[in-house]
């Protein structure tokens, strides 16, 4: 039984396989063309595991930004994790000794493969989850040691590689799509970041698209949970 | 020294984020917050799908048609066998094999 879980966990970890190594092996050979070794890019991805903001910390080490400027950033590069937060409440609820560990590693990549709240027949629900967790959070270590230790030596041209993180969210998208038959939220979703960026630009739409959203889904609510 | 300093209040700030949500309805969780954790996950992967495509421009010289083909891709293999690791494999194949041939 238990070693069904780890085995399903990591089946079900392996698309992020690929995009973190890779994605952690550019941030590596940021942090090594920055002029910092490996023990500071593994210090980054152990302790903050925040895959865009990492690449946005880079910038800010080398550009000597203050403690406010990091702070401020940092909140509003990564101010989505409190909405995977908010929707995991109810699925981590039973997760006990693996919860604290669950909550940190809630990428943008573990939450599109755990946020359905499936888990495969015949495993150990919060096992499986944490173990999901914790694979996605080894590749991006390793990926972000292994780039700064090797830098730009790869033997073949892995340009277009970043794209599986993109599938890996419309594969999650499609996924939902046609498991549901209330289609609202996903439109939603779609609408309000699309009217965001035509309104605020591809630098600062994130959070605009996020409060819509809210406002949009709160709005929508009035109508009859039920329907939802 | 600086850079640990930073990098500190990154981890710290960004952890917080993570946590806040869990700590705040640690006892209680209202109606209205299972809603939102209800209705959020399709609306947020639809966001993030858009923000993993707001580079494309239509007057960018590459058009975004190697983008949209591959999501195409995707989105067509997902709805066909249902196997997430096969259609994110499958997209991001033939988007490597688009941008490292036809469209480089």
């Amino acid at each position: 039984m238990n070693t069904q879980t780890i085995r399903q966990a990591f089946y079900k970890s392996i698309p992020v396989l690929a995009g973190y190594v890779v994605i952690g092996m550019g941030f590596g050979i940021l942090m090594r063309n920055a002029g910092y070794g490996a023990a500071w890019a593994a210090a980054m991805s152990i302790f903050m595991y925040a895959g865009s903001m990492q690449y946005v910390g880079v910038g800010l080490l080398t550009g000597g930004a203050s403690v406010l400027t990091t702070a401020i950033t940092t909140f509003m590069v990564n101010a989505r994790h409190l909405f995977y937060s908010i929707s995991m409440i109810n699925t981590y609820k039973d997760a006990g000794k693996y919860k604290p560990f669950m909550i940190f590693a809630l990428t943008d990549e573990t939450y599109s493969l755990l946020c359905d709240g499936k888990i495969p027949a015949g495993v150990e629900p919060e096992r499986y989850r944490f173990f999901v967790s914790f694979f996605n959070y080894c590749y991006w270590i390793a990926g972000s040691i292994l780039g700064n230790l090797l830098g730009a030596v790869v033997p073949f041209s892995t340009a277009g590689i970043e794209f599986s993180m993109t599938a890996l969210f419309v594969a999650a998208f499609t996924e939902q799509w046609l498991e549901t038959k209330n289609h609202v939220p996903a439109l939603t979703g779609l609408l309000c970041t699309l009217l965001s960026l035509a309104v605020f630009g591809r630098e600062n739409f994130l959070i605009p698209a996020m409060l819509l959203i809210t406002l949009a889904l709160s709005l929508l609510r009035r109508d009859g949970e039920e329907t939802l | 020294m600086k850079s640990s300093l930073l990098i500190a209040v990154m981890a710290i700030v960004t952890i917080l984020l993570r946590f806040i949500p869990f700590l705040m309805f640690r006892k209680h969780t209202p109606q209205y917050i299972l809603y939102l954790g209800k209705v959020l996950p399709q609306a947020i992967i639809g966001m993030l799908v858009v923000f993993c495509l707001k580079d494309i421009s239509p007057s960018g010289h590459l058009s975004g048609i190697p983008e949209l083909t591959a999501v195409a891709c995707v989105a067509g293999a997902q709805a066909w066998k249902r196997n997430s690791l096969l259609s994110i494999l499958a997209g991001t194949i033939l988007y490597m094999a688009l941008v490292q041939t036809v469209f480089c």
